[in-house]
């Protein structure tokens, strides 16, 4: 029911997204790396969020990460910490500054920017390994950050 | 960076360290006769950066390693013998073969994979192995070049480091190789794509750990050219080069281009000391 109704909010603001929208070259970091405000202007669905993560062709989190809540989701990697409390140790704004970008809070991470369109070394056209032929689209959308915050906001410790 | 951050790195280190010695210690001895170097002191130009190179077939399964220990098994001994029969046909317009040159290829190529790629004093140039096998078709034979990463190349490059498997890998890295050299060392390091990943993060960094299904090797070249299970052909370094640029979401570089060419060189310098061993069987 929760959810029904979170994506009954979704349809309902749907209107004003575009309005609302943060565009990658306008994210506002703050000085520990995070994002204050919302980039879509709607709030993040966690069951969305959650699909998200352990889609290879999206956010593609468990290729780093270890997250138990996607216990279905086979073959987990190991490069980053385990996301399980992550929801604990990090409050809604540094999550979206983290996925946004993580090396505005960790110095050169090894871990993708989400949600940058510029300052690449030879960008390629998605997974094609040819050149851009249209401006670059962040790798995830403006609502996708949103979904994924609120679900790595669910990550608490037991 | 504030304290949260820290605590994150920390709890980063604190787990997967010992994971980078997750590599296996298993000793692969080819055909039950030759035991081949697959870990060595790293050589002195990356003795800050780490203290033992190995061989991808430590992260490979008991079972991809087993089909490499015996040429029986090694599915990719078959484009060896396509290779020897190739090595003795006459193409081309001077109606010559590999053999009318170079005779027996186990005396005339013995050492010579261990060695490439390597500065040519007439070309003035680095050249990769496949990048002379073509130089011999056009030139010597008059020949149509291969496919630099086609079968009938790769094929001839596995009968080509046959002749060699054991020798230690020994490239060249100073001299007139020495700028082909660090523009290759520069690519390494280089972070790009949309995903602003370089070779070091995934093969320097984080070899031994999981990176979703894959085991992270040190990503060496010393096994080339390979079988991989998943493709069921012979693949060689500039086609792995490739799928490993594109899947950092950039734009790749064409197999045979000078830049691939220089990565080459440096990846090679970094397994210099471990035994040739192409063709290799990964996954
Ligand atoms: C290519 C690897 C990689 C990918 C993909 C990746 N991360 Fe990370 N992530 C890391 C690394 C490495 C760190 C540790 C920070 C550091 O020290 O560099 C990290 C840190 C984090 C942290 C803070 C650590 C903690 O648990 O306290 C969070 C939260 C996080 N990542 C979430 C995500 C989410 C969500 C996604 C997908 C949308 C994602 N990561 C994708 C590598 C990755
Ligand atoms: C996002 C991670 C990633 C990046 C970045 C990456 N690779 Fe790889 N590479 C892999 C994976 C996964 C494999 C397969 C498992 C293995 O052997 O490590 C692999 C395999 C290889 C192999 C085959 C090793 C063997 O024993 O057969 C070579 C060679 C290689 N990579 C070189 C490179 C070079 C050179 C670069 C930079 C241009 C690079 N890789 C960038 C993930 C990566």
């Amino acid at each position: 029911m929760k959810r029904l109704s979170l994506t009954l909010a979704m349809c309902l603001t749907g209107s004003v997204t575009l309005a609302a929208e943060v565009a990658p070259k306008d994210v506002q970091f703050d000085e520990d790396g995070g994002v204050a405000v919302s980039l879509s202007g709607v709030p993040g669905d966690a069951a969305s969020g959650a699909i998200i993560a352990g889609t290879k062709s999206q956010g593609n989190c468990v290729a780093c990460h270890q997250l138990s809540a996607l216990a279905d989701v086979p073959f987990q990697g190991e490069i980053g910490p385990s996301l399980d409390g992550a929801g604990d140790r990090w409050n809604e704004a540094e999550l979206r500054g983290l996925m946004a970008n993580a090396k505005m809070t960790f110095e050169g991470t090894m871990m993708p920017a989400f949600y940058k369109v510029e300052g690449f070394i030879r960008p390629g056209d998605g997974y094609t390994g040819k050149a851009p032929t249209e401006a670059l689209t962040p790798i995830l959308t403006a609502q996708q950050i949103e979904d994924v915050v609120a679900f790595i906001a669910t990550l608490k410790e037991e | 960076m504030n304290y949260k951050a820290l605590t994150a790195i920390a709890v980063a280190l604190a787990l997967p360290l010992s994971a980078h010695a997750d590599a296996d210690d298993d000793t692969l001895v080819l055909n039950e006769e030759e035991t081949l170097v697959t870990k060595t002191a790293a050589p002195a130009h990356l003795s800050d950066v780490m203290d033992e190179v190995m061989s991808g077939w430590h992260f490979r399964s008991d079972e991809t390693q087993a089909l490499q220990m015996d040429d029986f098994e090694n599915p990719a001994m078959v484009f060896v013998d396509k290779a020897m029969d190739a090595w003795e046909t006459a193409e081309g317009s001077e109606g010559k073969s590999c053999s009318s040159c170079h005779d027996e290829v186990d005396e005339s190529m013995a050492g010579v994979r261990a060695v490439y790629p390597k500065w040519n004093e007439t070309a003035g140039e680095v050249r990769t192995l496949a990048t002379q096998i073509n130089d011999c078709r056009e030139n010597q034979m008059g020949a149509e070049p291969w496919k630099y990463t086609g079968g009938k190349m790769t094929a001839m490059e596995a009968l080509i480091s046959v002749q060699s498997r054991g020798m230690p890998v020994n490239v060249a890295i100073d001299g007139p190789a020495q700028s082909t050299w660090e523009q290759g060392k520069e690519m390494y390091y280089a972070r790009t794509g949309q995903l602003e990943l370089s070779c070091a993060n995934c093969h320097e960094d984080s070899y031994g750990l999981m990176i979703r299904a894959d085991h992270l090797s040190q990503g060496q070249i010393n096994g080339f050219p390979t079988y991989r299970l998943k493709n069921a052909k012979l693949n060689n370094v500039h086609a792995r080069f490739k799928g490993c640029v594109r899947d950092t979401r950039a734009e790749t570089y064409k197999p045979g281009s000078s830049e691939f060419v220089a990565l080459e060189l440096y990846v090679a310098s970094r397994g210099n000391g471990l035994a040739v061993e192409g063709p290799s069987v990964r996954n």
